[in-house]
């Protein structure tokens, strides 16, 4: 039991992190990793990788998230990140740091759902390509591809605000 | 130094600090040679680094109530009704509601064929077993499972092999249906497609013509022999689905 609980503990800021990204909705994605961590912990001696449950635990969660995309499909619900209430993002972050946060969040926000679901997962989240893998439920060379196709499409997204900030960012600044 | 050429896969496992420590120092050397892929390498390095404390805010914030993992072991340890037996009730409700969509339809129109009802919970137990990624089958041993849902049934269930068409044996469940329970096997094949056959002894309709399953996002077949219904149901159109209902149908004939 104590077990359990020191082994899962430590991954739900990191668990809450990769819903935010997928669902970009706050209460959503805290919805999402409670289900996640009901389960876990019911299922908890079916997992497979015994030394590390941080892969399992990604997986759940993914899997839980793709269910409940294609509920919402039809329904077209869908808070993007620019409709988020100012004081919802990055609550103890300073001004600056906050607007960075924002238009990094936004640009990942742009990438297919495939793609940053790899990227998030690898570049953030420390899992290793097989772990990714696993979680995604694809093969090791369609991570990497998509891996790749993320950090270009994200590059060419950050280099053309650096070259001539959009719309939006101007607003924000003008905001703050 | 080894003469393995360096891939694409090598760039992004150093930017991700993922390289054996001899493999990383191959890298580090090509990157010297070559300016044009280091300035590309850089800025993926840099990109990590952005998301990586862009997004750090995140996991630092509180975490709020609702995801205190004591509570939550406590809540789902506390003696309640297994997760299993509220997916029964759910299916109930759900085969009920289909039931009585079922009765009414059957009030405005002629057709009350038993198959429809049958092909309505294959369907069902299609949407929300075959999706299931952690639990689709309640048990996999083929022996065991036949034993347990011919007891269920109360008469002898034979497991269709669907082997030769490229499809194996997942496992399968007895699943509750208006019409007393019915074993519900499944199957999926290399990549991964799954599909399902149900089966259960039928009060109308005892013996019926292979049909198609109408319309929807799944597809597939229904049919009676002797007194017991069948429906195979998959993802996508029914006609694909056909070869593999005649291959039921054929081995359950053989009993």
């Amino acid at each position: 039991m104590n077990d359990m609980l020191h082994q899962i503990e430590p991954v739900i800021p990191a668990l809450r992190r990769y819903a935010r990204s997928l669902v970009r909705n706050y209460a959503a994605a805290d919805d999402l990793v409670q289900d996640c961590l009901e389960r876990a912990v019911r299922h908890w001696e079916q997992r497979h990788d015994d030394g590390n449950p941080r892969p399992w635990l990604f997986a759940i969660l993914h899997n839980l998230a793709v269910s409940q995309f294609r509920r919402t499909a039809t329904r077209g619900q869908h808070v993007t990140i620019d409709e988020v209430p100012d004081h919802e993002i990055g609550q103890n972050a300073a001004q600056e740091q906050k607007l960075m946060c924002q238009e990094v969040i936004g640009k990942l926000a742009r990438l297919p759902d495939e793609q940053r679901a790899v990227l998030l997962l690898i570049a953030v989240e420390d899992l290793s390509y097989a772990e990714a893998a696993r979680v995604l439920n694809i093969p090791i060379g369609t991570v990497m591809s998509r891996l790749s196709r993320a950090r270009e499409r994200l590059q060419q997204e950050l280099e053309s605000s650096s070259a001539k900030p959009s719309g939006n960012v101007v607003q924000l600044r003008k905001n703050s | 130094m080894s003469n393995r050429p360096i891939t694409e896969d090598d760039l992004h496992a150093y930017v991700d600090r993922a390289l054996e420590p001899e493999r990383e120092a191959e890298v580090v050397a090509y990157l010297e040679k070559h300016s044009d892929v280091a300035k590309r390498i850089a800025a993926f390095s840099d990109q990590r680094d952005l998301l990586r404390s862009a997004l750090l805010p995140i996991a630092e914030e509180p975490l709020p109530p609702q995801l205190n993992l004591a509570r939550i072991i406590e809540s789902q340890r506390r003696p309640r009704p297994p997760a299993f037996r509220w997916a029964i009730a759910a299916m109930l409700l759900l085969s009920i509601g289909g039931l009585s969509g079922w009765v009414i339809r059957g009030a405005t129109q002629v057709s009350t064929s038993g198959l429809t009802a049958l092909a309505q919970e294959a369907s069902e137990s299609y949407r929300v077993y075959a999706s299931d990624h952690i639990r689709p089958v309640e048990l996999r041993d083929s022996t065991e499972l036949v034993q347990w849902v011919s007891s269920q049934l109360r008469q002898p269930v034979k497991l269709p092999d669907l082997s030769k068409s490229g499809y194996r044996l997942m496992g399968g469940r007895v699943v509750p249906t208006a019409h007393g329970p019915a074993a519900m096997f499944m199957y999926d094949d290399d990549h991964g497609e799954r599909l399902v056959v149900l089966t259960r002894p039928m009060t109308s309709d005892q013996n019926a013509p292979m049909a198609p399953l109408a319309g929807g996002d799944v597809g597939g077949f229904s049919w009676a022999d002797g007194g017991m219904g069948y429906s195979l149901v998959g993802h996508g159109a029914a006609e694909s689905l056909r070869p593999l209902a005649n291959e039921v149908r054929k081995q359950a004939r053989s009993i």
